[in-house]
């Protein structure tokens, strides 16, 4: 008798399903729920609610309001040309979420559960973050909203990161330092956990990704899927047919989750992550689960995990924050396994090469974590043909990274 | 039977309740680990709960966690605690129960997590991070082989579900003080002691409290209402110093456990 991993699907389907997840949160073998039982009943009232809001068109209403008035979208498809051009491959499309309110696809997210929350008469916000994007995407969700809002970052991550905290403190957020562990993501997502234990009565949490327990892989997806479903509109605009590729870097994996998903059944179109390859391939030195890690259970879900023969989770290393993460969301996991998304790596190294290139050949200053997508993207191009179209989701802007930039390569700032 | 429901059952025609000290394994030393196991057999403890340390322990508060932390710093592996447990529980009257996390168990599969604990002198496990929705599987497996497996009920839990919890647990039911994380508090919620009495009256399962208990008075106020007190944040504090000072830690720790059995 099997034990692991449990609720296999009977028969596996051809093709990867959008009609994921189950009632249980489990998208094919994929995530669940790995939690204390305090978690339980708020995890319960929270799939209530939203299921109940989904079927409410006020709360469609509002958020789409919010989505287009706060946020400023339908963000653009922007045809990058001189890119293009000099690349001499396939026609690039970047998909410009660098251009929403607080400057990432994270508000996409943050305004969806402040909204959750307010029904669920909660009154008490915490919130994890890496690069800060989250924590300033759910500051500015929680002033907008009145509401109180604590965010948990690693140590580390508040110091390569500085731009981003002083938002968060602009808009009222107590951003707390995380000293435990890499003093990165992965320990900030545990402290917010912690903290959640104790007040989860009055507080809810908004997870930033794809990742955790059931419900939040798959309402995270459904409020970033809005990427997605502009993309597949804007590219029947624009081209006149969907794209042949679609490129979107993965940490946790949110603005990929919400990019590829409207496309799973597009079965023509090519969708490809990239997780951070940091300085190599050896352990320790990277942080891509799903190239080199195994399925294991982390942060409440079951998915791909970097993780030792005792299940101990490994220390990572990207030197984009966002992207320095052991774990990654389920569903990416279920893609892998399905073989709808095909995932690959990129080194520190040539994401640098990205932001320099994209700066300045066609002036904007992209997030490093959005920089690995680039970079790969721009290889990806350069197989394809001036005829095919190839879709980035360029899911950051880079001013937060300016800072390290510098401190990275010894220059004054 | 295991000897945990063994245990139980004896407790129950002395009318005596069980007192459960809970330590991290490996820290600083499975070597210390087998001294504090021997300690508290000798003072009579009526069972052990070994932490087994975890990277990313959610349920715990910060002194676990940097028990744990500790413990991993120094490279310790599962298989050494074992090792270690194996050997020493031979000398030891008092049952074994692990803490291990799900991630633990199905790194190393389920089947060979239950084998090798039994093996080690392990008499169940409390999985903190496996709800009932996932636990049918690895409740079954246990349930085979005579292992106990030990569910966790807390204060947001929905009273039916709580019935529900019991009916996959063995061996007892860990009833969650607070509605947190590990380790100690001055204050108890004032309806913990009407929640348990009302889950005793519906299950046979032995209930036993943890989760913020430290002092002499919370043993008194909870140990009638129970079959039995659990004791991990206050007695891993004793532990932190046990690199520099181990006679004083280990002192430390009689000290506490005696004060608190004696409000038994």
């Amino acid at each position: 008798m099997s034990l692991a991993p449990p609720n296999p699907i009977p028969v596996a389907p051809e093709h990867a399903s959008k009609q994921v997840p189950d009632r249980a949160g489990r998208f094919g073998d994929f995530g669940g729920r790995y939690v204390p039982e305090t978690l339980t009943r708020a995890l319960d009232e929270l799939v209530v609610e939203y299921e109940r809001a989904k079927k409410d068109p006020d709360f469609h209403a509002e958020l789409n309001d919010l989505l287009h008035r706060f946020v400023g979208r339908p963000s653009p498809l922007y045809h990058a040309k001189r890119l293009s051009n000099q690349l001499g491959g396939a026609q690039i499309w970047l998909k410009r979420e660098d251009l929403n309110h607080t400057g990432a696809h994270k508000i996409n997210n943050t305004l969806g559960q402040a909204l959750l929350t307010l029904r669920m008469k909660k009154t008490r916000v915490i919130a994890e973050t890496g690069a800060g994007q989250h924590g300033v995407a759910s500051a500015t969700a929680c002033a907008h909203f009145g509401l109180p809002c604590v965010v948990y970052m690693g140590a580390e991550d508040v110091r390569r990161q500085k731009p981003n905290v002083f938002s968060m403190r602009l808009m009222g957020a107590e951003v707390r330092p995380v000293e435990s562990g890499s003093r990165t993501l992965r320990d900030a997502v545990n402290e917010a956990m912690r903290d959640w234990m104790s007040s989860v009565e009055h507080t809810h949490y908004i997870i930033g990704s794809v990742i955790g327990p059931h419900p939040f892989p798959m309402m995270v997806r459904d409020f970033q899927s809005v990427i997605g479903k502009e993309c597949r509109e804007q590219c029947l605009t624009s081209i006149g047919r969907l794209p042949d590729t679609i490129v979107a870097c993965v940490g946790g994996g949110s603005n990929a989750a919400g990019m590829f998903y409207p496309f799973v059944e597009d079965t023509d179109v090519k969708l490809i992550g990239v997780e951070a390859g940091g300085r190599g391939a050896n352990p320790g030195d990277h942080a891509s689960p799903l190239t080199y890690g195994s399925p294991g259970v982390l942060h409440g879900s079951y998915s791909y995990v970097m993780q030792d023969d005792d299940g101990q989770t490994s220390d990572v290393h990207s030197m984009s924050a966002g992207l320095d993460y052991p774990g990654v969301g389920p569903e990416h996991s279920y893609w892998k396994d399905m073989h709808r998304v095909e995932y690959t790596s990129c080194r520190d190294d040539e994401a640098l090469g990205a932001f320099d290139y994209l700066a300045r050949n066609e002036g904007i200053l992209t997030a490093l974590e959005t920089c690995h997508a680039v970079a790969k993207a721009t290889e990806i191009a350069k197989t394809m043909s001036p005829d095919q179209h190839l879709v980035i989701c360029l899911s950051g802007r880079g001013d937060k990274d300016a800072a390290e930039l510098a401190r990275l390569r010894g220059q004054e700032w | 039977m295991t000897a945990i429901d063994q245990l139980f059952a004896r407790l129950k025609t002395e009318r005596r309740k069980a007192f459960m000290p809970f330590i991290t394994a490996g820290d600083p030393s499975v070597a210390f680990t087998c001294k504090v196991l021997q300690l508290l057999d000798r003072l009579g403890c009526s069972m052990a709960e070994v932490g087994i340390p975890y990277s990313d322990p959610i349920a715990d508060g910060p002194v676990i966690q940097a028990s744990y932390t500790r413990a991993l710093n120094h490279k310790i592996k599962l298989a050494e605690i074992f090792e270690a447990t194996a050997s020493v529980k031979k000398t030891l009257s008092m049952p074994l129960v692990s803490m291990v996390s799900y991630a633990i168990i199905h790194r190393v599969g389920p089947e060979k997590y239950i084998d090798d604990a039994i093996h080690a002198g392990f008499s169940g496990a409390i999985v903190p991070d496996l709800l009932v929705e996932e636990s049918s599987a690895l409740s079954k497996r246990c349930k085979e082989r005579d292992f106990n497996l030990i569910q966790l009920v807390t204060p947001t839990t929905p009273q039916e579900r709580a019935l529900r919890i019991a009916e996959q647990s063995s061996g007892f039911l860990y009833f969650v003080s607070v509605t947190g994380i590990t380790g100690e508090r001055t204050e108890l919620p004032p309806d913990l002691v009407d929640r348990v009495s009302w889950l005793r009256e519906r299950s046979a399962l032995p209930i036993c409290i943890g989760f913020g208990i430290s002092k002499p008075e919370h043993v008194r106020l909870l140990a009638p209402v129970s079959d039995g007190v659990i004791v991990g944040s206050a007695i891993v504090r004793m532990m932190e110093n046990a690199g520099t000072n181990e006679a004083s830690a280990l002192d430390s720790i009689e000290a506490l456990v005696q004060a608190l059995m004696a409000a038994l």
